[in-house]
């Protein structure tokens, strides 16, 4: 069983997890600025990388709460888990955000 | 997909010799008064019962018990006769103080697991590690038991003593899902 390290409980197994998808995402400052491509790019456009991905997670059937994690997506280790709004301490990090 | 080993054994259509399972109870729990508290800070006790306890533990004792399931949630159960009391004391205890208290008595439903066997009978379903260095007493969590989501107290004590609380619609899944791996306990 894989277990993830949510922040707040611990090593869980994976069933109680849901993942959200791409992390760091920023929504524009100013959406009524940007043109269509751009504000569509930010709705729709998601990367898929082969290797280290930021993701959110939700510890759904546990203490409810939102988290980031860094995925190797061939290996589906966990490399690191860290709270909402906090950068990943790894090294991966320009990689996996760029 | 649960991955956990089902140790549940098989319904027959005809019903099967009775088992009782050996080592294991299971007991529907009295009528019980329970609240669902959310408030940011931790500071301070409501009606008697800590907040600032760690996330994922239970204090107080069987009849008067707060299960902190989150950073700002808990679980609170009462006797069913304290409901009003509660609410009032709770207003006080946490007046100028943004928080919601509501009334879950009648969507959580308790079932009692207890015996020596009890945590091999809830993993059939439960994919936590139950074991005394994982799962002391004292411990409390929201998890997951076969496809019912569920919150699991160990009581204090050293027996093993487990309260199961789910919502009221998944109560009669919970319960059969537990007869039956008690089958499977008392099976050997």
């Amino acid at each position: 069983m894989l277990l993830i390290a949510c922040p707040h409980c611990g090593n869980r197994p994976e069933t109680e997890f849901r993942c959200g998808g791409q992390a760091h995402i920023a929504r524009p400052e100013q959406p009524g600025a940007i043109d269509d491509q751009n504000w569509s790019e930010y709705l729709f456009v998601r990367k898929n990388p082969r290797g280290v991905h930021a993701e959110r997670w939700n510890h759904a059937h546990g203490c409810g709460r939102w988290f980031n994690a860094l995925r190797d997506t061939v290996s589906d280790r966990f490399i690191e888990t860290y709270p909402m709004g906090a950068s990943p301490k790894s090294e991966t990090t320009s990689e996996a955000r760029a | 997909m649960l991955e956990v080993r089902y140790r549940t054994a098989r319904t027959l259509p005809l019903g099967r010799v009775e088992v009782r399972p050996s080592g294991v109870s299971i007991r529907p729990a009295d009528a019980e008064a329970r609240f669902v508290l959310r408030v940011r800070s931790t500071e301070g006790e409501v009606a008697g019962l800590p907040l600032d306890r760690p996330i994922n533990t239970v204090s107080g004792d069987d009849r008067r018990w707060i299960a902190r399931l989150g950073p700002d949630e808990w679980l609170i159960g009462v006797p069913e006769g304290e409901a009003d009391l509660l609410q009032t004391s709770a207003a006080s205890d946490l007046a100028g103080r943004a928080h919601a208290l509501v009334d879950v008595s009648n969507r959580n439903v308790g079932i009692d697991v207890e015996g020596l066997r009890a945590a091999e009978l809830l993993n059939a379903g439960c994919p936590l590690d139950l074991g005394d260095a994982a799962f002391p007493a004292g411990k409390a969590t929201r998890t997951l038991l076969g496809k019912a989501e569920i919150v699991l107290i160990r009581r204090a004590g050293a027996q093993a003593r487990y309260r199961v609380e789910c919502w009221r619609s998944l109560a009669t899944y919970v319960h059969g899902f537990l007869q039956e791996a008690g089958m499977g306990i008392g099976e050997g």
